[in-house]
Formats: C-alpha cells, sequence, structure tokens
C-alpha cells in the first residue's frame, strides 16, 4: 500500500511538472508575435535597426516570464516537490 | 607613460588579483566542499554553516559566499581601471572607464531624467553585480543569480526605492495613486504594486536557473551517449566521456552568456522605468512651489 502511495506521489509530480510547462505556449506565440513586427518594422525603416532590436530583445524578456513562472513550478515539481511530499507522508504513517 | 614606476607596476599587479584570486578562491572552496560521491546532479546552495540568531539561524549559503566574491572582484576591477588616472594624458585603461561611465550616464538621462541623475552609480552597480553574477558560472561557480534569495534582495532594493519616490509628492498622493482610475480597483492596484518586485525577483532567477538545470541535463545526456557510443574502448579510453568535451560550451556561450547580460540589463532597465514611472513629477513641482510660497 505503501508503494503505492509513493508511486502516486512520484507520478502526479511529473504529471503536474508536464502539464505547468503548458504555458510554455504563451511566451512562445508572444515572441514569435514580437520579433515577427520587430523584423517588419526593420524592413521598413533599416535606419532605426538598432533602437528597434534593444526594444524587441526586452520585450521578449518580459513576456518570457510567464512562461518562466511555470518552468519554476515545474522544476519545484521535479526535483524538491517529490521529497517534501514522501515525507510527509512517512510521518503521517509513522 | 612608458616608464611606470616599479611601485606603480606593483599596485597593478595587486590590483588584478584582487580581481582573479575571488574566482580561484571560489573554485578551490567548491572543489574542497563537494563530496566525491555527488557527481552531476541538480541541487540548491549548499549550506556551509549556520549562525546562531535570535528569531531564527542565519545560514550562510554558497550564493552568499559567491557573491561576495563577486563583489570584491568587481572592486578590484574597478580600482585598476581608475588606477593612475591624469588629466592630460590618458591611458587606455581610463579611456575605457570614461566609456563606461559616460555610457551609464547616457542612459541614465535618456530613460529617467535629469532629476534621476544622481542614479548613475547605483544602476551601473546593479548592471555589474548582475552580469559578474551571472558570468561567474563560466568558471565553474555556482551563480549566486540562480538563488531566488539574492534577486529577491535585490527586488526589494529597488521595491522600497520606488516607494521612497512615489512618497515625494506626500502621503496623501501616494494614498491617491491607488485610487486610479476608479477608487473601486484600489485592490488590483496594491496587487499590481506588490507583483513588481516578484516579478522581478522571479524574472532573473528563472532565466538562470533554467539555463544552469538544461546545462546539467544536457551534460548528463552526453555522459550517457559517450558511454554508450564508445563504451567498447578498452580500459579508461572507454571511462573517458568523449561527447561531454566541448559540446556543452556551445550552449553555455547562449545560457551564460547572453542570456545573463540580457538579463542584467532588463532588471537594470525596470529598475529605471519603474523608478521613473513612479515619480510623481508634476505633483512634486507643485508641492514645491507650495511649501516655497508659505516661507
Amino acid at each position: 500500500m505503501l508503494e503505492l502511495a509513493i508511486g502516486i506521489i512520484l507520478g502526479c509530480c511529473a504529471l503536474g511538472a508536464g502539464m505547468a510547462m503548458i504555458a510554455g505556449i504563451g511566451p512562445g506565440i508572444g515572441e514569435g508575435n514580437a520579433v515577427a513586427k520587430a523584423c517588419e518594422a526593420i524592413g521598413r525603416q533599416p535606419e532605426c535597426k538598432g533602437s528597434v532590436t534593444t526594444t524587441m530583445l526586452m520585450g521578449c524578456a518580459i513576456a518570457e516570464t510567464t512562461g518562466l513562472y511555470a518552468l519554476v513550478i515545474a522544476i519545484l515539481l521535479i526535483f524538491v516537490a517529490p521529497n517534501t511530499l514522501v515525507n510527509i507522508l512517512m510521518n503521517f504513517v509513522g | 607613460m612608458k616608464n611606470k614606476s616599479f611601485r606603480f607596476k606593483a599596485v597593478d599587479v595587486l590590483y588584478l588579483l584582487m580581481t582573479i584570486l575571488p574566482f580561484a578562491f571560489g573554485m578551490v572552496l567548491k572543489v574542497m566542499t563537494t563530496p566525491v560521491s555527488e557527481g552531476i546532479a541538480i541541487s540548491g546552495a549548499r549550506i556551509f554553516f549556520s549562525l546562531k540568531m535570535p528569531l531564527q539561524n542565519l545560514v550562510i549559503t554558497e550564493s552568499q559566499i559567491n557573491s561576495w566574491l563577486v563583489m570584491v572582484s568587481i572592486f578590484g576591477l574597478c580600482l585598476y581601471f581608475t588606477h593612475g588616472l591624469s588629466p592630460s594624458q590618458p591611458s587606455k585603461r581610463q579611456l575605457i572607464a570614461e566609456w563606461v561611465v559616460e555610457k551609464v550616464d547616457g542612459i541614465i538621462k535618456e530613460n529617467m531624467g535629469e532629476y534621476f541623475a544622481g542614479f548613475a552609480p547605483f544602476i551601473a552597480a546593479i548592471l555589474g553585480l548582475s552580469a559578474f553574477s551571472s558570468l561567474s558560472s563560466l568558471t565553474g561557480l555556482y551563480p549566486p543569480t540562480s538563488d531566488i534569495n539574492v534577486t529577491a534582495g535585490w527586488a526589494i532594493l529597488v521595491f522600497i526605492l520606488i516607494t521612497y519616490y512615489k512618497f515625494k509628492a506626500g502621503p496623501l498622493q501616494y494614498m491617491k495613486s491607488f485610487g486610479d482610475p476608479v477608487p473601486f480597483l484600489a485592490p488590483l492596484n496594491i496587487i499590481s504594486e506588490v507583483a513588481t518586485p516578484v516579478s522581478m525577483a522571479f524574472r532573473h532567477y528563472g532565466n538562470v536557473l533554467s539555463g544552469a538545470v538544461i546545462s546539467v541535463l544536457i551534460a548528463t545526456a552526453l555522459q550517457g551517449l559517450s558511454s554508450m557510443l564508445l563504451g567498447w574502448l578498452p580500459g579508461l579510453l572507454g571511462d573517458i566521456p568523449f561527447l561531454q568535451i566541448g559540446l556543452p560550451a556551445i550552449l553555455s556561450l547562449y545560457f551564460d552568456v547572453f542570456s545573463g547580460l540580457l538579463q542584467a540589463y532588463i532588471f537594470a532597465m525596470l529598475t529605471m522605468l519603474y523608478v521613473a514611472g513612479g515619480f510623481p513629477q508634476d505633483e512634486y513641482e507643485k508641492r514645491k512651489a507650495k511649501k516655497q510660497n508659505k516661507i
């Protein structure tokens, strides 16, 4: 029975980490849009390439934030949560 | 300029050693304290020792030690670049130092305005500390910025600055800024106020940490692959992970160098934008004029 419980904990942590990373879709689309628009802008006005590039990089990095939140949660679920949860279970069982 | 005195050169060497030695010390410390059996593993900062404190034990971790080493290193670099300044015959290093200072001053003036001209040293310090902390992972050290406590500390500092400059136009104006555009939205404004330092801390920490995690995963995968492909070689030759040589460096170029520098730039840029954006210029001038009229 204990093995089953530990198995459920490990499996659910892995599933949760995978599902958390669905959030990676958003930043991907957003950054793609940003870069596409930046390319258009540079094509129209090649002389302001420098400022467009820096603004785009900054916007990309900010758009990445939501993806990074998901990544942090996924990393916590894979590397930190199983140990903690199994410890809690062991204390509970005694 | 050619015939520098012996003393000048000796001091130069001392400063350069001050720049390089902290990293060597950190590497030695890491080699000495890493357990042999650990191998490749993803773990947080190691705790060296903990001090007894009234509320909670104060733990001294790898990230604290490493950030002090980085600070000493930057200090040495600054001393080296500003050693032997002369107004008439600028040396090469003086020109570099002047270029850096002028560049930072220009960025501050462009993004924050004249009122915040004194902010240049603070922004340059954040930029340098963040960039050097992220780049220190190139020497194999644990990068302090991949610990949330370090970046959260910086973000809280920035939050205090933002609030201080919002208070410049008086507490009443500060309270009023939460009821903008309608008082009904005040809770949302408070949440977004708190979200600023949280998102700044998590952005920087997440970027550096994700780079570290992906590097470790790739290194482990390459080790397995090379033992699978080249394991048939006789003797010790089979144990050497040939595929691990050089290939992870290409990834490190992106994750450590590009990503680290970009995040340092973004952290400094956001600090500037938030502090300058939170400062109510018009109200501050009105208040100042009112005070002067009273006197």
